[in-house]
């Protein structure tokens, strides 16, 4: 279907017209003059930086210092070897990722199994409960932060009277407990991505196959584990794998919420490179970084599809 | 709803058990706005007596007074609705042109170039940071909104453009070839026939586009540092950095930064499925 275009006027277009090579020319062109400006744009401001970024990685390149711009080899990666504040970042970053994904998909499913039924005011409530998904970042940040304020924050009071906590403090200052801070916000931000996609999912599982197994004697929960999980599974695989990636290197939260302190406590890898790019404005360093993120992300994603690959073969 | 073999009293308790359920989640994701909006109209006196009630007993505009009156807060909101109105409408354009061709034409280029889109998304943005400044700085776009503007551009680009295909999709073809048939060049059809039926898409990709660039935080921090280009998420950090104790005044700005978040939100609300399962990389 989609090419029927090209095909279809190849030989009506050589009756009809005089030209009919340069016309043919000029359809093999076209979508690429379409798609030019979006290439063009995504080349050089997505590319160009990109590989750029690679090679700064092999070079002392320091913002402040203008004689820096210099060859260094490998300096930067055998640094970041015995960097301890990398190690402990890329053991946060798992510790994010998989607190942060477990609790949004977990609700966010809930959520959607919820809302995957006729009520009144469907409409309404949808509208506030994916509010979450709609406030600006930093503004999510900022105001989580303010909650766990013992001052102007209620939690810390809550959580002293449910006996949780010995007295109200402030959960960002102690790093034992500071990552909490951080993943709730992720959660309560996250949560409407997953229930609308698991939403989708759950809408596509046909109503006749639920009605047999209704027939049938199922109870509510043998149609959930029977029927609708292994119907929506592969959405589910899929979302979740994405997902892992786009939050490990979500750092916007961390950074305005407690910069990634107290103590490195709540650093990930993404954060701590953001941190050493404009904080310390070492771009090289931040760069090497960058490049042994980009091969841990490589190596995740091969991991994934050789399991996928390995799960669709049993089938 | 399946209710074979229900009794009446196990329904009942069920339609209790999910009313509750959507209860405690419309209290979880409206409780940090609220208590935004709360602080934001304590008096500056109540606020260590009275702030952990639940609403101060007696409530101030001061705040937004000087939000709005006495600091840098307009202009920070001015420049963010420059930047995220100028990239939403540059990415509407260039996403429709591109979305176009994936939708309508077959060609060699399109799966690599479908690939390649697919993978920018999973590049973490914040390892360009260093290489964009360095890039810009010399042109003259670091400390400038246009620099903002094209980053944001670019890095929106590739969702919005599959978002403009999942739209274009949904228009039936025959509609241009009829037209184009009918003598009209490619050009005339689709300004004619396919732009009107396009026009819910692009707004649902300008209202994605516009909320994603007034968010976005780092690479404002990053290339803006004067006063005057900043934009709201940066002015506002630097605010809380300096002042940060001036919980009113903050959350009053706070709440300034919700409102057209707010009103794109409810403008893409429809469309948060279609676009969410479009690019489902995407926050």
């Amino acid at each position: 279907m989609a090419g029927s275009t090209i095909t279809s006027y190849g030989p009506a277009a050589s009756e009809v017209f005089p030209e009919p090579r340069r016309r043919a020319w000029r359809a093999l062109i076209e979508p690429y003059l379409y798609l030019s400006p979006a290439l063009i744009l995504i080349g050089l401001v997505m590319f160009v930086p990109l590989l750029l970024g690679l090679s700064f990685a092999y070079r002392n390149i320091h913002l402040l210092n203008p004689f820096s711009g210099g060859f260094v080899g490998l300096d930067h990666f055998s640094a970041i070897m015995g960097d301890k504040r990398f190690w402990r970042a890329l053991i946060n970053t798992g510790w994010w990722t998989g607190a942060s994904l477990v609790l949004q998909f977990s609700l966010g499913l809930g959520l959607a199994m919820l809302l995957n039924r006729p009520f009144r005011g469907k409409r309404f409530v949808q509208a506030i409960i994916f509010l979450p998904w709609a406030v600006p970042i930093f503004l999510s940040g900022l105001t989580w932060a303010w909650l766990f304020n013992p001052v102007i924050g209620p939690l810390p009071h809550w959580l002293a009277a449910l006996g949780v906590m010995s007295e109200p403090y402030n959960i960002l200052s102690n790093p034992s407990v500071a990552m909490w801070g951080p993943i709730i916000a992720n959660v309560w931000f996250g949560i409407p991505f997953f229930a609308i996609t698991m939403l989708a999912a759950l809408q596509s599982v046909p109503y006749e196959l639920h009605e047999a197994a209704a027939i049938d004697g199922a109870s509510a929960w043998q149609r959930f584990v029977k029927v609708t999980l292994p119907f929506i599974a592969p959405v589910i695989a899929i979302t979740v794998l994405l997902r892992t990636i786009w939050i490990s290197n979500f750092a916007d939260l961390i950074i305005v919420m407690t910069g990634g302190g107290p103590a490195d406590s709540t650093q990930i890898v993404a954060s701590y490179i953001f941190t050493t790019a404009y904080r310390r404005l070492d771009f090289g360093y931040a760069s090497a970084i960058s490049t042994a993120l980009l091969v841990l992300l490589m190596l995740y994603s091969l991991i994934v599809l050789q399991l996928r690959r390995r799960l669709a073969g049993k089938v | 709803m399946i209710t074979v073999g229900q009794s009446k009293a196990r329904r009942l308790a069920l339609h209790a058990g999910h009313t509750a359920g959507l209860a405690v989640f419309m209290v979880f994701a409206m409780f940090p706005l609220f208590w935004l909006v709360k602080i934001s109209l304590t008096p500056n006196n109540l606020l260590y007596s009275e702030g952990i009630t639940l609403w101060p007993s007696s409530i101030t505009w001061d705040n937004y007074q000087f939000a709005l009156l006495g600091s840098r807060f307009p202009r920070f909101f001015l420049n963010s609705v420059v930047v995220s109105l100028s990239s939403a409408a540059i990415v509407t354009l260039v996403a429709a042109a591109g979305g176009y061709a994936f939708s309508r034409f077959r060609f060699a280029g399109k799966v690599p170039i479908m690939f390649v889109m697919l993978l920018t998304q999973m590049v973490p943005l914040v390892m360009l940071i260093a290489p964009i400044f360095k890039i810009m700085s010399p042109l003259g776009l670091t400390n400038s909104l246009t620099g903002l503007i094209i980053v944001y551009t670019a890095f929106n680009v590739p969702f919005a453009t599959f978002l403009m295909q999942s739209f274009f999709d949904g228009i039936p073809r025959e509609l241009e070839d009829a037209a184009m048939i009918d003598g009209c060049t490619r050009l005339t059809a689709l300004r004619r026939v396919i732009f009107p039926l396009t026009l819910p898409g692009m707004g649902a990709t300008l209202g994605f586009v516009f909320t994603a660039a007034w968010s976005e935080l780092l690479f404002a921090l990053m290339l803006i540092n004067s006063d005057d280009k900043m934009t709201f998420p940066v002015g506002m950090l630097t605010f809380v950095t300096k002042f940060s104790v001036d919980f009113g005044q903050m959350m009053a700005a706070g709440v300034l930064a919700l409102i057209p978040a707010c009103i794109f939100f409810a403008f893409i609300q429809r469309y948060l499925i279609q676009g969410l399962t479009a690019g489902a990389v995407k926050g």
